[in-house]
């Protein structure tokens, strides 16, 4: 079939650099990927056009690019599963990295975010003599954050790195849930402490985009969630995010229903004043037009309230 | 601009081999720095997939075996001193993996868990599903991070730098990113950059393959040995070459032909889809030569593993032969054929990676060292055990980088003049400059890499090694003359690709030496016009030096035997 790649291309050699679009037509096979296609640019077309590729097998992770607006390894995706006949299919560099050129993005910061939460074992005490003897489930279950491969795919289409720089953001997290959950570290309290600061784990605002770009499974908002549960767990000193978290559940298991007003109450704090009366504007114009939600004792619990208590005696048993 | 750096051990090579190497010289207190020209997670260990192997003793399996095994395996080619330390540190090196965080599959005990490989009778790969090329790889890094090891990331070398006495004092390399040149100054340079698959078409290996580091340690005066020795892997996908993993048929899955046999029946009674992968892919090209394949394949079948299994342990396959083959190995055999998959020769080291002789058998560059798939000790000789690689990469990159940083320390920083930062500038730039005459870097690749696959496949003969020999020479022609159309500086991949296609046209004139040099078949060497292995004659290595002026020389070293005559070779 023909197809018109419509790639992103930026060369920071060119007098007053601005990135550009081109277009290349090009005939393709059912079988053919995003890379076989731009390989071939290259190689018949247009050998500038620029761009990280090795394995062709979805392994080493370079060729993380942005596919009609969604990042994905350009090795792993078909062109037929992205466009029909005589369609135009979009390739751009990934988001929230610099681009040094056309699909080459700078991943320095991405690597110094991974170097931020220590990833390398931590064990307490000298090494057995032997391997550490560990349960056979324990490790299969890292198999699952160990295929990441650093692609940086998430980390491009993350929605919350987009408005807030200093998020560690969700490859940086999986990599630390990665030894959190591994039973042979012995730092999990102080990493998850350390993950509790702003820029960490609660920055998260789970838009779930890391998981659906991921090429290789690894969840990353999953991980994420993980860590939150283990970071309460662990008794790390509370945060916004996990009073949030805490008072959202006591809320549902009270009143079957969301007090939205005693929620903001609860995650800020009653003390947290500057921040509550942030609120009055908002609570201004919802008056008039009849939104301001009850709360406390006048938002009665809902009818059938024991079914929901029920469902959280339940899910607070012990597997 | 800094235009030098100073470092007493310099490791070429961000790959398993290359970062171990670096962690076992900066142990020894040396100063080291890696220079790669990719990130060291993109390196091509990730794509060993099914383990590693160690006899480790408390479990009852002795280090003879896994050393007999891999002597057999390379077809009586193999040093077997070398060997014998890889056999006997395997379990230490293990070990030491699991210690730095390598999540190693565990047996029900949670102890480490073991599978099955070719050309072994026992299981003895240790492995982390499918990905453990992968898993050990980012470990490493992981370690490297942790002790803030120097990484020149995305710099291309370009050539070994030597003093007067003829010692290696470093490298000339050039910043991808900026197209700046410097030289890295060191003491003791390690060669650890890897295989060269994309001399063949198609291959496993990733488009970065391209053997520079062989090439660059071959022209600076150190000899290749065993080029000729090129592994054809029995199970890999049609077409672009990607690999499925011998895990596959270690844990179990068969082989069969059109009819439905498992045809290795035939071929290796004993052992049969685990005989080692010579024997295999031969056995495969046979039955596609005879009409017993399908499209030029035959199948490998998982079905009966179950489900649970194929999810747990082959994982990675599955999703890869969903992916690029539009097949689930839990319903459907897929169709697999020979590929090329590794360099058993490379740069000629002795035991701890050097790449000189003390003993002044065979001479050699001093302060170069080497290690895995660029390096040849020799260890896997004619034909390389399944999960032998990733071995061979943490032993002897210890090893390596261990004697590399003690060497260092005794020595000065050899003296030499910056004036070849301005030469290395020249040369690109005449590259550069090059006039137009319509040929590409990427048509020359391609040409060569057909013709290699041609000439030098699964069976060989003397008619089709030298119709390849020639068109390998001419390609060089062409290549002298080929232009570069990106003339920027900023991550010019086409100045990259058209300086790996130089190194790739060294790699492939010794290959092709070395292949029409052996009147015999041994290991993966196998001649339809000599049959036969010829102990009398060849139970010796081919070494090839460069030569400036003039074809390159031979020269001959006999095989190493400590305790293992050669026996003829049945699985």
């Amino acid at each position: 079939m023909l197809t018109t790649f419509r790639i992103r291309r930026f060369n920071p050699e060119m007098e007053s650099p601005q990135p550009y679009f081109q277009d290349y037509q090009l005939v393709t096979e059912r079988s053919d990927t995003v890379l076989d296609a731009l390989i071939r640019i290259r190689e018949t077309v247009d050998e500038s056009l620029t761009l990280r590729c090795s394995c062709r097998g979805a392994i080493c992770g370079s060729c993380g690019m942005r596919i009609n607006g969604h990042a994905a390894l350009a090795c792993k995706t078909k062109v037929a599963s992205m466009v029909s006949s005589d369609e135009t299919i979009h390739v751009e560099p990934m988001n929230n990295m610099p681009v040094i050129k056309d699909l080459v993005t700078d991943m320095a910061g991405f690597w110094e975010k991974i170097r931020q939460v220590q990833p390398w074992l931590q064990p307490t005490g000298p090494a057995p003599e032997g391997e550490y003897l560990a349960a056979p489930e324990a490790m299969n279950h890292l198999t699952g954050v160990m295929h990441c491969i650093m692609c940086g795919a998430c980390v491009s289409d993350c929605a919350a790195l987009e408005v807030n720089p200093d998020f560690v953001g969700p490859a940086a997290l999986a990599k630390a849930y990665r030894f959190v959950a591994d039973p042979r570290d012995g730092n999990s309290s102080s990493r998850l402490r350390e993950l509790n600061d702003p820029g960490g784990m609660w920055d998260c605002t789970r838009c779930m985009e890391c998981i659906e770009v991921c090429p290789k499974g690894v969840g990353a908002m999953d991980r994420i969630m993980t860590l939150r549960a283990k970071g309460i767990e662990h008794g790390v000193p509370s945060t916004c995010g996990s009073r949030h978290t805490e008072a959202f559940a006591d809320i549902i298991e009270q009143k079957g229903r969301l007090d939205e007003p005693m929620l903001a109450v609860r995650t800020f704090g009653l003390t947290n004043l500057r921040q509550l009366f942030s609120f009055l504007p908002m609570i201004l114009r919802a008056l008039p037009r009849r939104k301001l939600p009850i709360s406390g004792p006048l938002f009665r619990p809902i009818p059938g309230i024991d079914r929901i208590r029920r469902l959280f005696r339940r899910a607070k048993e012990p597997r | 601009m800094m235009t030098t750096y100073e470092f007493d051990v310099l490791v070429m090579g961000a790959g398993l081999a290359g970062l171990r190497a670096a962690l076992a010289a900066h142990q020894t207190g040396a100063t080291v720095a890696v220079i790669t020209k990719v990130h060291p997670v993109r390196s091509h260990s990730n794509a060993a997939q099914g383990g590693i192997n160690a006899a480790l003793t408390d479990r009852g399996d002795k280090w003879e075996e896994h050393a007999f095994e891999t002597v057999k395996g390379s077809d009586y080619l193999g040093d077997q001193d070398a060997v014998e330390i890889l056999a006997q540190e395997a379990g230490q090196d293990i070990l030491a993996l699991e210690h730095m965080g390598v999540i190693f599959n565990r047996n029900e005990e949670g102890r480490l868990g073991t599978r099955r490989f070719g050309g072994q009778k026992r299981a003895r790969t240790f492995f982390v599903s499918d990905f453990t090329g992968q898993a050990l790889l980012h470990v490493l890094y992981e370690q490297a991070m942790k002790v803030r090891l120097p990484v020149f990331e995305e710099w291309f070398v370009t050539s070994l730098v030597k003093d007067e006495q003829g010692r290696c004092g470093g490298v000339l390399a050039f910043e991808i990113r900026s197209g700046r040149v410097a030289l890295f100054k060191a003491k003791a340079v390690v060669i650890a950059a890897g295989g060269l698959g994309r001399v063949f078409e198609p291959s496993t290996n990733a488009l970065i393959c391209t053997g520079d580091g062989i090439a660059i340690a071959y022209r600076g005066g150190a000899p290749l040995m065993d080029m000729e020795m090129v592994q054809y892997h029995p199970t890999t996908l049609r077409g672009k070459g990607l690999l499925l993993s011998e895990a596959a048929r270690g844990e179990g899955a068969y082989l069969l032909n059109s009819k439905g046999e498992r045809f290795m029946e035939q071929y290796a009674p004993n052992m049969m889809e685990l005989a080692s992968r010579d024997v295999v892919s031969r056995a495969e090209q046979i039955e596609i030569n005879e009409g017993r394949g399908i499209n030029g394949c035959v199948l490998l079948d998982c079905r009966h593993l179950g489900k649970k299994l194929i999810r747990e342990r082959l994982s990675q396959i599955l999703d890869e032969a969903k992916s690029f083959a539009n097949i689930d190995l839990t319903e459907d055999p897929i169709p697999v054929c020979p590929g090329m998959h590794y360099m058993m020769g490379g740069v000629k080291t002795d035991v701890e990676g050097r790449c000189w002789d003390l003993a002044g058998a065979w001479r050699g560059v001093p302060g170069l060292f080497a290690a895995g798939e660029a390096a040849c000790l020799s260890l896997h000789g004619g034909n390389r055990l399944g999960a032998n690689s990733l071995l061979d990469t943490v032993v002897f990159g210890r090893r390596a980088g261990r004697c590399a940083g003690e060497y260092a320390k005794t020595l000065a920083l050899s003296r030499i003049s910056n004036g070849v930062v301005k030469d290395g500038e020249n040369g690109i730039k005449k590259i550069l400059a090059r006039p137009e005459t319509g040929d590409t870097v990427a048509r020359i690749r391609h040409e060569m890499g057909c013709a290699m696959t041609e000439g030098f496949g699964v069976f060989r003969d003397e008619e089709e090694m030298a119709h390849a020999q020639q068109t390998v020479g001419s390609l060089r022609e062409r290549w002298n003359r080929v232009a570069i159309h990106d003339k920027g500086q900023v991550f010019n991949t086409s100045l990259v690709r058209a300086l790996e296609l130089d190194f790739m046209l060294d790699c492939a004139e010794t290959i092709a030496l070395g292949a029409v040099t052996r009147t015999e078949s041994r290991g993966a060497h196998f001649r339809t016009d000599c049959l036969n292995r010829d102990d009398d004659h060849w139970l010796k290595h081919i070494l090839i030096h460069h030569r400036a002026d003039g074809p390159p020389q031979l020269d001959f070293l006999p095989v190493r035997i400590t305790r293992w005559e050669p026996e003829v070779r049945v699985y």
